[in-house]
């Protein structure tokens, strides 16, 4: 990891930043990224009748060697962010700051030497490996794109992944498909690992696992975390995961973030009622807890990014909402009593302690209502 | 609906005024002068240019493309360098012959290509889908000139020599109004060998295309409630299967419209192909031009018609 | 907090996970076989390729000798001769008589060494069309599938007008413009065959780019180039080469065509397509083999090609329901790359096709 701390590159310096010892510098900066895709229709000429606002305005820091946590429903918008965070979307507007370089704005060739230090596990084990290519050839392609071994060289170091991933480096000729979906997430791995980058940005590595391949890969991200000086974005509708594996969590909703906090207090004092609300969804292994505690159900759809509610983006759905929430859009901001770094964007935050009106039985039938995308939720246990 | 098919009405005369600016540029290019072509080896030099002047030709190129446009627009395909008369009232004879052909092929293949390929669908690797396969497998590979040399060697000359003359050479039309009977008589060969080599198209498409929907889950449940087999497959599956072969059938019928240069030659009918092969010959343009802006005009029409008809014919197709 | 599965150590699992591998690892070697090796072992055991192989086989041979058969016989293929070729009344010789395996044409030609130098013309018309046009068509749909925008609008356009044209009339046209030659045929083949290929391969390329795999070349800063060649066109290479096998007998067929309308490689140049078109009318029907000896050699060649494909077809892809085919199988539910096995089972069945 000799270049973990490398001087930022002269060329496109970052006055602003430049200023601040490259080690205290948060790793990545993201300054209100906003992210629309356009809706075109029209006979002979396409014209914009409108846009999906995927995201709108997202903020946060990331500092080296943290694991941030993402988590949201599907459709929020965090696949899409983390899409803006590694420049494969390009932005509407707004900065990406990485390691004090401005990313948001590169040509795609100024672009490739810092995807060297900025690498992607992606969700799907089967859709992210080409399955007509050796497993070999898809470990080393950083390596050739990068011109970093080439040979023999190249071979060595793509079994040394293999084996530190845990695979067997005498596989190195197979293919994808002679794999199981655990195996295929490692070759993922191994493939982000290769150019040896400082962050990580992992799209829902181990939503499409089985639960008992989850926890190997989630441990085995968190040892090479520990193994190779890694920071992680990790992105998950599974808050069991999110909890174990983060060091702050950022809850997201229609394309902004709603609260973020160090993990324990936003599990420990939700204050913004659908991070609540998220959190009583999730179900208890524990059946005395499970029938003790409550659920905070939500009805209706979420709304649809095409044509977002006004005011805060929630109020639509929020037991708590008043007025005010539909006309003025709430900052994120520390709520009072929080830690410095626990905000939150709601006019009307939840109390530590407070039962949300609204808030039914857990065993309810319309507890249903609210399943997120999250069948497999339980099994990693809340306490 | 409208939407669409102003689209692609606008489309499809872009493609024809593409191709009719193509002909007239390779026309040019290689032989600029078809004044002296057309007056003769004889021709003196001022009658060469009164004739250079009469059809336009001493004007600058661009001149001349702009001025044919415009006779374009107005319906005039300008006249025959050698046959001295206007080519729409040419196209007007010639495509008689096509439209005949098409008629009669049309239908033989169309029904000879469905009947192979619900056949084989229906019995998947029996004896009736097995000699679909060598029909289609023989249709694919047969050019379309040696069917008609070989039905021509068997039905007109070995016949013929054994006494037996009921088909004709090579070289015979009848118009039908003149003598229905003799149109068929006429006809009949040249039919069949257009329709032979399409109808393997036809059963392959249709049998794969029914294959695919009766795997469908609707054709299990009208096998569970107890439809009978030939309610099944005429009630059910050929309604979904059908929509492809509707698409096929239409370009190949423009296609035939446009002339078809090969089974015309053959068989010397005198339709827009073979009359195609012979302009091309005496080098006559207007003619050339005429039958090639025809030619592609059946075909982008036969698109859009058959795209129309495919939303209709098939719900989940949304026109865009 | 954390509870059961996440505190189990991640070395005891991973042996467990390798379990599922294990089957894989007992079937072969370690090394994976490529799905286009296993495309070739399945191709090895079709007893219908064999056959086609040798149709083609057959006419690949009779190109290569043609020359020797020449020089054997003392019958050029292309002088005309009077003398030796015809009987004393000018006649044409029947096959086998007069030391004439196939016959002469009315010009006393030997037909047999005929057919053998219109085999070279036809194969080398029909590979290098179709090379041609699976290259400048698979490269066209690559690019227009991948980039899409304006330049995916025009390319897609270009496809759509070279399908719509009455393609035998455009190809006499500029077959008459340009004068007929060999390159000229191969050119105006090649030309008015890519179209039918890029537009299939700009569909697949199409689908295929919204795969996670491209997302991630990119993410490792892959450029379009690498994306589109090393990444994506892989994926594709089963359904050109498929179309390719499939295109060779349309091209021959096309040549003969062009050939047959006097319009191709002009005379005296041995061609099947010349051959039979020279005999129409002249001598009439009467001296069959004109005609019919150059249409079968040329109905082996398509026949072949086409039987051909058909094979490659179902090796490259056994999912897909066969057309022509000696044996039976029951398409299997497994992927390429597990059903090794699948397609090497010993031929049995019916043998009729």
């Amino acid at each position: 990891m000799a270049d973990a701390a490398a001087p930022v590159n002269p060329a496109s310096a970052e006055q602003s930043l430049a200023a601040a010892p490259a080690e205290d510098r948060p790793l990545l900066q993201v300054e209100d990224v906003v992210k629309h895709f356009p809706i075109k229709r029209g006979i002979f000429f396409k014209r914009q009748i409108g846009s999906v606002q995927a995201v709108e305005g997202v903020s946060l820091e990331v500092r080296r060697g943290e694991t941030l946590g993402l988590v949201g429903e599907t459709g929020c918008g965090k696949s899409t962010l983390a899409r803006c965070i590694t420049r494969l979307h390009p932005l509407t507007s707004g900065r990406v700051i990485f390691d004090g370089v401005d990313i948001s704005r590169l040509s795609a060739r100024q672009l490739r030497t810092h995807r060297r230090r900025m690498q992607m596990i992606f969700q799907d084990p089967f859709g992210s490996l080409n399955p007509r290519r050796r497993v070999g050839s898809i470990i080393g392609d950083p390596l050739a794109i990068h011109g970093v071994a080439d040979g023999g060289e190249r071979k060595r170091r793509v079994q040394e992944l293999m084996e530190v991933v845990g695979l067997n480096p005498e596989h190195y000729n197979r293919f994808p498909s002679e794999f199981s979906g655990g195996q295929r997430q490692r070759i993922g791995v191994a493939r982000a690992l290769a150019l040896r980058p400082s962050l990580i940005v992992c799209d829902e590595p181990v939503s499409a696992l089985d639960v008992s391949v989850q926890a190997q890969i989630i441990n085995l991200l968190e040892d090479l975390q520990g193994e190779f000086h890694l920071t992680y974005v990790f992105i998950a509708h599974d808050l069991a995961v999110v909890e174990h594996v983060s060091d702050r969590v950022a809850v997201m909703y229609l394309g902004k973030i709603v609260e973020m906090a160090e993990t324990a207090e936003l599990f420990g004092s939700p204050r913004h009622p659908y991070t609540a609300a998220l959190l009583s969804a999730s179900m208890v292994a524990d059946p005395e807890k499970a029938r003790s505690s409550h659920r905070v159900v939500l009805y209706g759809e979420v709304p649809s990014p095409i044509n977002p509610p006004s005011g805060c983006r929630f109020h639509t759905r929020c037991p708590k909402a008043q007025p005010l929430c539909s006309v003025e859009e709430p900052p994120l901001r520390i709520q009072a009593g929080d830690s410095a770094g626990h905000v939150t964007a709601c006019h009307f935050p939840v109390a530590p302690g407070e039962q949300l009106v609204g808030a039914a039985p857990a065993i309810s039938a319309a507890a249903t209502a609210f399943a997120a995308d999250s069948p497999d939720i339980g099994e990693g246990g809340r306490a | 609906m409208i939407r669409f098919v102003i689209r692609r009405v606008v489309q499809g005369i872009v493609t024809l005024w593409v191709i009719v600016s193509l002909v007239f540029i390779l026309f040019f290019m290689t032989n600029p002068d078809p004044a002296r072509l057309l007056a003769g080896k004889s021709a003196t030099l001022t009658e060469v240019a009164s004739i250079r002047a009469s059809l336009g030709l001493d004007h600058p190129l661009w001149q001349q493309y702009l001025s044919y446009l415009g006779r374009l627009i107005t319906g005039n395909l300008g006249e025959s360098y050698k046959l001295h008369e206007p080519v729409t009232t040419l196209l007007g004879q010639w495509v008689q012959v096509d439209i005949s052909l098409a008629v009669g092929a049309g239908i033989i293949w169309l029904i000879l290509g469905l009947s192979v390929g619900i056949l084989a669908a229906r019995r998947p690797r029996s004896v009736w889908d097995r000699s679909a396969t060598v029909f289609v497998l023989t249709g694919l590979s047969t050019p379309t000139f040696i069917l008609g040399l070989l039905l021509l060697y068997v039905f007109f000359y070995l016949l013929t020599t054994h006494g037996v003359s009921i088909f004709p050479g090579a070289g015979n039309y009848t118009p039908f109004l003149t003598n229905p009977a003799q149109w068929v008589r006429d006809l009949i060969l040249p039919w069949l060998t257009l329709a032979l080599i399409t109808a393997a198209t036809y059963a392959r498409l249709s049998r794969s295309s029914l294959l695919e929907v009766l795997g469908e889950d609707y054709i299990r449940t009208a096998r569970a409630k107890g439809l009978s087999e030939r309610r099944i497959i005429y009630r059910h599956a050929l309604r979904a299967a059908i929509t492809p072969i509707v698409t096929q059938f239409g370009i190949d019928l423009a296609t035939v419209l446009g002339g078809a240069i090969i089974t015309e030659t053959v068989f010397g009918l005198p339709g827009l192909g073979e009359n195609v092969v012979s302009a091309i010959g005496r080098e006559d343009l207007p003619v050339i031009q005429g039958i090639v802006l025809v030619a592609a005009a059946f075909i982008v029409v036969a698109n859009i018609v058959v795209d129309a008809i495919y939303a209709v014919l098939d719900p989940r197709v949304r026109l865009s | 907090m954390s509870l059961s599965p996440f505190e189990v150590s991640s070395a005891a699992l991973v042996a467990e996970e390798e379990q599922s591998a294990e089957a894989l690892d007992a079937a072969g070697a370690i090394e994976g076989r490529s799905p286009l090796r296993l495309a070739l072992a399945r191709l090895r055991s079709d007893r219908m390729a064999w056959v086609a192989a040798g149709m083609i086989l057959l006419m690949v041979v009779l190109a290569l000798i043609a020359p020797v058969l020449s020089s054997i016989t003392g019958h050029s293929p292309y002088n005309p001769d009077l003398v030796n070729g015809t009987d004393t009344f000018g006649q044409p010789y029947g096959p086998g008589q007069a030391g004439f395996l196939l016959g002469t044409d009315n010009v006393g030609r030997d037909i047999l060494v005929r057919i053998a130098y219109g085999a070279r013309i036809s194969l080398l018309v029909g590979i290098l069309a179709t090379l041609l046009a699976t290259v400048g068509g698979t490269a066209l749909g690559l690019v227009s599938g991948y980039y899409g925008g304006w330049i995916d609008a025009l390319l897609a356009r270009l496809m759509d007008a070279v399908l719509s044209f009455p393609y035998v009339l455009a190809a006499i046209v500029l077959a008459a413009v340009f004068g007929g030659s060999l390159p000229l045929t191969i050119g105006v083949i090649a030309f008015f065959s890519w179209a039918a290929i890029g537009r299939i391969v700009r569909g697949q390329t199409l689908s295929q780019k919204e795969k996670e795999y491209v997302e991630a070349a990119r993410s490792i800063g892959a450029g379009s180039f690498r994306i589109m060649f090393v990444d994506i066109l892989p994926n594709l290479i089963a359904p050109v080469i498929v179309l390719g096998t499939l295109l060779v007998p349309v091209a021959i067929v096309f040549e003969a065509t062009l050939d047959y309308l006097g319009v191709g490689v002009g005379p005296p140049t041995p061609t099947w397509g010349n051959m039979l078109a020279d005999d129409q009318g002249s001598a009439g029907f009467g001296a069959w083999w004109f005609w019919v000896l150059p249409s079968i050699a040329l109905l082996i060649t398509t026949l072949g090609f086409n039987l051909l494909g058909d094979s490659v077809r179902d090796a490259l892809d056994p999912r897909t329901e066969r057309l022509f085919a000696m044996r039976r199988k029951k398409a299997a539910a497994g992927g390429l790359g597990a059903s090794a096995g699948a397609g090497t089972e010993p031929l049995s069945g019916g043998t009729e096709a």
